[in-house]
């Protein structure tokens, strides 16, 4: 199968416009004969399933927690980018594009990221007409701050609960068209199957968490919004339900997993306590504005922050990245942060953290100030370290925050399986190798309110479905697979949890799939990952019965398709023999040790299809051409 | 650098905790005992700690909700020592550390109770009853597409940042865990504000305020009799100036729709 990514012609500002008018319409009357699945409720499924619903669309929307508003989206603190130039500091579309084609250090696909700028005006005017109450000016207007890799005031933001607001502002429209009774809401369900009938995807098969039910969905269209995979590392800011099951079981049933290995590492999480820590929390990009990076010059200089002269303190970022500073793009703020912890010029306990320090920002614009921008930051801060950032400097350190690899779209999001949508984090379209912060949020939306409408539309409209039930076979094979799985996870009843043996394949990714990638890591970790993917299988020890609600088997599921996945990470971290972006291959770094792409080889996008899971799987290549922003070596100095 | 916690050794405690098989069965305190508490542990952490124990010898693990585990989902909740999401002001449960304890303590862990959030197993309940009073009308009726300019509009600030602090609701429930009456007022009031507060919300503001409200009635949440338990015990501490404001919003509603 050759890639398609259907990439209307013309014009790049051309190019959505003209799409628009050239899809195929469905009759008002007729866009109730369909259904439409929708898994996930954040920011992209909640807006897909409400803007669906208010087409007039039958929608089923599924979700794992107890109510829609919990999706993990909930929890982004800092904003969300759009090119509204309010601040008349020289932003526009073609910057946006610009700055986030450069930020994901060209391995995205262009007319996607011109797209996504295009349409990020209406996402801020949307949330505001639902009555989202973004941060305001004394006279009234809308307020911006800046963000990584950006130059321009661009993102909008509502506190440090940005994502809050707005996934909750989705979670109204959704709630909206549940009492219409347009859309059908499915809670603590979770999806264990997607269905493939003539070679189209016809539905889902879930497990009731409540009650262990295993249940067939039918419907001509299935969305994925299910999100990113970041826990395969165990570790991570992701929520503790978050899971890659239903990106991972679709793609074994056809669809191609795309850039798997691109996963960002965010630079400012509190740094991990011990053993018993079961996530990682993220303190926002946004405190870079006028929080300052550094750590002493001296190596193993054990003083207390306050102690430490003026002098004897290297503010790194700023002098590395003049230009930039402190605001330079997560992935470069990640590894200067490492760099500077393995030269053994760590801080804290255990070495493996740097200050952000917000002393002199206090000094130049009183307490009160940096409590209103990030008053809940700080308090959350001191919550989880009992440490007051007022005092003493933020201690932080990267973690696993975001995955930009996901299942491969085209333009119309669709992927390889014709009738299967993925939005939002679940793709790997709009962000390349990096994604920049405030970023996340408006792809999710725009997939949601203004892309998604459209497109599923013009899939619906130039197909014709024969009916299908859940009685067809190959529901019944599914459900058969799904429950076999189940008592089959339940039947091991070794000696291992699904945590300890998460924390093992944490270690290993961390490791040798993390922050610095090697080929003989990565070889290693293609040793290790089979390895436990076995002793899992033989060790994993499940608690209850399948019958009941059962946490301890939905791990123990999860963890199934992480030790998997895992491994296709690993793959194609080898595969890319260059880095960029997340993605740091140790043999391919310039003298300074930035990161080194190479865009004669690798200037693609890397999708690779499912051929079993003891198979290689097989690599299929999209060639990336940039016609509008010129290939160079990404620059912050 | 002022590290309290980290050099405060670890602790023994006692935990009774509730059992309950489904929303039918009966249910009844377990005692267990929890050794190696590290004060710089999550209070969920700890029960994760706990159904490790459980699973490796053969036992029974407590099913709890929890989700993003920093405060914002409001998936978890559990009301510990008969306060809900615990001792420390404005914090959730999963945000709440093992430092706020001391060794030797026993901490009695409950689920939210209240008639309208049944018991769906041990500490987990149903809250899907918030689902259905946001339902109700906590939404403005815009379809995607259809907005004017975000600027067009100018909000004084005063009232927007009082609208943000409604809309900083997480819908937990403690609130009604908190309240003697169960009643759903600040959950629901802190929705009506917000939309109340900004211009967006206005055209609906009346069928707002009475639909939502009779759907509180309707989910068999008790009345507001100005306790003020539900403020103190919000994580989020929303102010129950919102349910005057709300009570406001109805009375206007009743008196002067058709």
């Amino acid at each position: 199968m050759t890639l398609d990514a259907k990439i209307p012609v013309g014009p790049i500002q051309e190019k959505w416009d003209k799409h628009r008018f050239n899809m195929k319409l469905v009759n008002p009357a007729n866009k109730r004969k369909y259904t439409i699945i929708v898994v996930g409720t954040g920011l992209a499924g909640a807006s897909a399933a409400a803007s669906l619903g208010e087409l007039g669309y039958n929608v089923q929307n599924f979700c794992i927690q107890d109510s829609p508003r919990r999706a993990h989206s909930i929890a982004a603190q800092g904003g969300i980018n759009a090119a509204k130039n309010y601040p008349n500091d020289g932003d526009s579309v073609w910057r946006l594009f610009y700055d986030t084609v450069k930020g994901g250090d060209y391995r995205s696909r262009e007319a996607n990221v011109y797209r996504l700028a295009q349409v990020s005006n209406n996402i801020i005017d949307q949330c505001v007409a639902q009555g989202v109450p973004f941060a305001r000016e004394y006279g009234g207007l809308l307020s911006n701050r800046s963000f990584g890799g950006a130059q321009v005031s661009r993102t909008f933001y509502a506190r440090g609960q940005t994502g809050q607001q707005l996934l909750l502002g989705a979670y109204s429209s959704l709630s909206r068209q549940i009492k219409e009774k347009k859309v059908a809401m499915f809670t603590r369900h979770e999806m264990l199957d997607l269905v493939v009938i003539d070679g189209k995807a016809r539905g889902i098969v879930t497990r009731n968490l409540i009650t262990g039910k295993i249940e067939s969905f039918a419907a001509d269209a299935v969305l994925l919004a299910t999100g990113g995979y970041g826990n395969v590392y165990y570790l991570s800011t992701n929520a503790v339900n978050s899971n890659a099951t239903a990106v991972w079981r679709a793609h074994k049933r056809g669809a191609y997993f795309a850039n798997p290995c691109f996963v960002q590492i965010h630079p400012t999480c509190i740094p991990v306590t011990g053993d018993h820590q079961s996530k990682l929390t993220l303190m926002s990009e946004s405190l870079r504005n006028d929080g300052r990076v550094w750590v002493p010059k001296a190596k193993g200089d054990k003083r207390p922050a306050n102690e430490i002269p003026e002098e004897e303190r290297d503010y790194y970022l700023e002098r590395r990245y003049p230009a930039f500073g402190n605001l330079v793009p997560r992935d470069i703020a990640s590894r200067a942060a490492k760099q500077v912890c393995d030269e053994g010029r760590g801080v804290g306990k255990t070495g493996l953290a740097v200050y952000l320090d917000f002393a002199d920002a206090i000094k130049r614009l009183g307490r009160k100030a940096i409590e209103e921008k990030y008053g809940n930051l700080f308090e959350m801060y001191e919550r989880i370290t009992d440490e007051n950032p007022y005092n003493v400097p933020m201690r932080i350190f990267p973690a696993i925050h975001y995955t930009m690899g996901g299942l491969w779209v085209d333009y119309n999001l669709q992927s390889t399986v014709p009738g299967l949508f993925v939005l939002g984090e679940a793709n790997f379209s709009d962000h390349g190798a990096n994604r920049l912060g405030a970023s996340a949020l408006m792809q999710g939306l725009a997939d949601g309110y203004f892309v998604a409408p459209y497109t599923v539309g013009n899939y619906i409209g130039s197909n014709k479905f024969e009916p299908v039930t859940t009685d067809h076979p190959a529901f019944k094979a599914s459900e058969k697979e799904v429950d076999d799985l189940v008592k089959k996870l339940l039947a091991v009843n070794g000696t291992k949890t699904a945590h300890e043996l998460n924390r093992e394949l944490g270690l290993i990714m961390w490791e040798y799939v993390g922050m610095g990638r090697s080929e003989e890591g990565l070889k290693k970790a293609l040793e290790e990952i089979p390895k436990l993917r076995e002793e899992f299988w033989k060790s994993i020890k499940v608690a209850g019965t399948g019958e009941t609600l059962n946490q301890n088997l939905e791990e123990a599921g999860r963890l199934a398709d992480y030790l998997e996945l895992a491994e296709l990470i690993a793959r194609d971290a080898l595969n890319r023999r260059e880095s960029c972006g997340g993605h740091f291959r140790e043999e391919s770094q310039t003298p300074e040790g930035e990161a080194k792409r190479d865009d004669e080889n690798y200037s693609y996008v890397a999708a690779w299809e499912f051929k079993g899971t003891e198979e290689a799987p097989e690599l299929h290549k999209e060639s990336l051409t940039f016609e509008h922003v010129p290939l160079t070596q990404r620059s912050y100095k | 650098m002022m590290n309290k916690t980290s050099e405060r050794p670890n602790m023994h405690l006692h935990l009774k905790i509730w059992r309950q098989l489904n929303a039918a069965a009966p249910g009844k305190f377990v005692s267990y005992e929890k050794e190696n508490v590290s004060p710089d542990m999550s209070f969920l952490e700890m029960l994760d700690e706990l159904n490790e124990h459980l699973i490796k010898t053969g036992g029974d693990p407590v099913a709890f909700d929890s989700d993003c585990r920093e405060g914002i989902c409001g998936m978890c909740g559990l009301v510990i020592n008969g306060q809900a999401h615990g001792p420390r002001r404005a914090t959730t449960t999963c945000q709440l550390h093992m430092r706020s304890f001391n060794d030797g303590d026993t901490i009695t862990i409950e689920p939210w109770r209240a008639k309208a959030f049944p018991v769906v197993r041990d500490l987990v309940v149903d809250r899907s009853a918030f689902d259905r009073i946001i339902q109700a009308g906590g939404y403005v009726s815009v379809n995607a597409g259809n907005a004017q300019d975000a600027n067009a509009l100018p909000i004084s600030k005063y009232n927007s940042d009082l609208a943000m602090d409604a809309a900083s609701c997480i819908g937990c429930g403690a609130c009604v865990a908190a309240c003697p009456n169960a009643s759903a007022s600040l959950f629901t009031s802190a929705k009506v504000s917000q939309l109340a507060l900004l211009p967006q919300g206005l055209v609906e503001r009346k069928e707002r305020a009475i639909n939502m409200v009779s759907q509180m009635d309707l989910e068999g949440f008790g009345d507001c009799s100005n306790y003020g338990e539900c403020e103190a015990a919000c994580p989020k501490e929303i102010s129950i100036s919102n349910i005057a404001r709300m009570k406001r919003e109805y009375v206007r509603a009743a008196l002067t729709s058709a």
